[in-house]
């Protein structure tokens, strides 16, 4: 528990939709250990999108706890907010959301510069984080030019380059064909074993089984959290 | 994110859509183009009226004593005008009393002119004939290209001996020399004994037609009337003596024509700062409009570039969401939309500056005004560049810092 890169306690978000106050979340608390590979599950409306939200950083619980890496974030200012998204989660996206103007290498580079690195050390370090998806060859092309696939790669070495805690995906494998998702599958598969926690959502079970836990959600509570080697058995 | 990697990026975005981003700046572009080719001109008009028209046509510490004013006739009022005409002629007497009264070392001369037909043999032509004291090439600082001025004798003698403009030199002596050759004037031979250095143009008009007898010459009479001065010239040692010299001048001539204290001068002192006056009014009225027309064409531009920032905002609300999801901070959101406008902006100015530059050239090369373009405009144009860009950017761009990053995130 004392190596836990996510705890939350008790997390609620409701959001005013017109006056009518929505509970999106009910009060979730759970922990994530170092090098764990997770899954969220639930059909739609179940919260796993606020879930998502919140534990991206992209959004502040309205009440609750969320300790990331050992820091109290659900009370951060914007900026401060920025600054963890920046050093301490990767995202990647159903959509990729790439930059389509920006080359591959350039598009991986984008965390760095709000790091505030150095050019050269950028280009070094996303060469790399392009070189561990296996594109140091389609460094120089567009989105536009690559495949599925290789747009995921892409949006796997960015958010990978800042060396994050946590790999956050959101339906990583929504907008892919099932070859290609094996492909993806495999690449977190292999970044889990190199020691990078893994935060997953989806609503695909094969996609999710994956994962070594799987936690699914249900009108915003936790309705179950076990192993996937339970379920398997 | 650090500035220069702010202005590479914008940089990059202007290039990938050129067309839309010069539409964007044409506004700054015309504002700029204007400021610095009406500075420029201005300037160049200013100096040309300087150098040419006040020192060329009257000279430094240099002053004409006239019935009335000779280059500020076109727009007086149909009063003034009979009066001026009502004014007595300057003569001898007024001429001779001057000369010894006025303390500060003053020479004067009193010239008549008038365009006569003249010729040489076959070759005829109209010149300005100007009948002058000797003084008057001291006066306007005529260096004698061949040859030499009156002397005394010929001076006092009223002797028909004429010094002859390079003009006139050029039409009547082609391919000889003129020295002791003839030209006649009103039926009289007068021999040419010296030529003036060559005085070049003005607007266009040279100012080497002319040829100059001594004031008792014969040609005289063709001129003007007896114990009639058409210009007396005057010119002092330096900028402070010539001030006394009109101040004293003015002086005496109230003295000399009886003017009583309330009255008003009934003659008029010509001198190159006045004769400016006219231009300077122009100038001034130039200068003041400038920064208004500067300043609509900068205001629509900034509107202009302002519209397009919006119009990027909401194209690339997706791309604000993806930074803002990797770790940029509303301040590098600003500044990346702020440094972008002003990047587009500074392009505009940059063109502007270079239209404004080939104007002037254009003016320089077509015209005789020496067209200059001031370092100063430049550097406003610059700055101007800047500001509208930052001014336009501040708000497209504080929309897009202020944008929630999850719904930025599902833009289309």
């Amino acid at each position: 528990m004392s190596d836990a890169i996510i705890k939350i306690r008790n997390l609620t978000r409701l959001y005013d939709m017109g006056g009518e106050l929505v509970h999106a979340l009910r009060g979730v608390s759970l922990d994530v250990a170092r090098n764990e590979y997770v899954a969220i599950m639930g059909p739609s409306g179940s919260g796993k999108s606020t879930m998502m939200n919140l534990l991206g950083c992209l959004d502040t619980p309205s009440s609750g706890e969320y300790w990331l890496n050992g820091e109290e974030v659900s009370r951060l200012s914007d900026n401060a907010l920025a600054r963890v998204r920046n050093r301490e989660i990767g995202f990647v996206f159903q959509t990729f959301n790439l930059l389509p103007r920006a080359t591959a290498l350039h598009n991986v580079e984008l965390p760095l510069v709000y790091a505030g690195l150095s050019a050269g050390e950028r280009r070094e370090r996303a060469r790399h984080a392009l070189d561990q998806v296996g594109l140091s060859n389609r460094k120089d092309h567009r989105p536009n030019e690559l495949s599925g696939g290789q747009r995921q790669r892409v949006a796997i070495a960015r958010a990978l380059v800042n060396q994050p805690s946590i790999l956050l995906a959101d339906e990583p494998t929504g907008n892919l064909d099932s070859a290609t998702s094996e492909e993806i599958m495999r690449v977190f598969g292999d970044l889990h074993a190199a020691g990078q926690t893994v935060v997953m959502v989806t609503h695909e079970a094969d996609i999710a089984a994956n994962a070594a836990r799987v936690i699914t959600l249900r009108d915003g509570r936790i309705e179950s959290d076990r192993p996937t080697r339970d379920r398997a058995a | 994110m650090p500035i220069f990697e702010a202005v590479r990026l914008a940089l990059r975005t202007i290039r990938v859509q050129k067309l839309k981003s010069f539409f964007s700046l044409i506004g700054v572009l015309i504002g700029v183009t204007f400021l610095i080719a009406v500075v420029s001109i201005v300037q160049g008009m200013n100096h040309y009226m300087q150098d040419r028209f006040a020192n060329g046509l009257i000279g430094v510490n240099t002053f004409e004593v006239r019935r009335f004013p000779n280059y500020d006739v076109g727009n007086v009022p149909e009063d003034t005008w009979r009066e001026y005409l009502r004014r007595p002629r300057v003569n001898y007497q007024e001429a001779a009393f001057l000369r010894e009264r006025v303390h500060t070392p003053t020479i004067y001369a009193r010239t008549c002119f008038e365009d006569l037909w003249v010729n040489q043999g076959t070759l005829r032509g109209q010149i300005e004939v100007r009948a002058a004291d000797e003084e008057y090439f001291r006066i306007k600082n005529y260096r004698i290209a061949e040859g030499r001025t009156f002397t005394p004798q010929e001076a006092r003698s009223g002797l028909a001996v004429i010094v002859i403009g390079d003009l006139v030199r050029e039409k009547f002596f082609p391919g000889v020399d003129p020295i002791d050759k003839e030209l006649t004037i009103a039926g009289l031979p007068y021999r040419v004994v010296g030529v003036v250095e060559k005085q070049g143009t003005l607007f266009g008009l040279s100012l080497d037609r002319f040829g100059i007898v001594p004031f008792l010459a014969p040609a005289r009479r063709e001129l003007c009337a007896e114990n009639v001065v058409h210009e007396l010239w005057a010119k002092s040692a330096g900028p402070t003596e010539m001030l006394a010299a009109v101040g004293e001048t003015e002086q005496y001539m109230r003295i000399a024509r009886k003017l009583e204290p309330d009255q008003a001068n009934n003659f008029y002192i010509e001198t190159a700062e006045g004769a400016l006056g006219t231009w300077a009014k122009i100038s001034r009225i130039l200068f003041l409009a400038l920064p208004g027309l500067v300043a609509i064409s900068l205001v629509v531009g900034g509107i202009v570039i302002m519209n397009i920032m919006l119009m990027a905002v909401s194209e690339r609300t997706r791309e604000i969401g993806i930074r803002k999801a990797l770790g940029a901070r509303r301040r590098d959101i600003l500044a990346q939309f702020v440094v972008e406008a002003a990047t587009l902006s500074s392009a505009g100015a940059v063109l502007g500056i270079g239209t404004g530059l080939v104007l002037a050239f254009v003016v320089r090369a077509l015209t005789p005004l020496p067209a200059a373009v001031a370092p100063w405009s430049i550097g406003l144009a610059v700055f101007l560049g800047v500001a509208v860009g930052v001014a336009a950017g501040v708000y497209p761009a504080s929309r897009a810092s202020r944008l929630d990053p999850i719904v930025a995130l599902r833009a289309e």
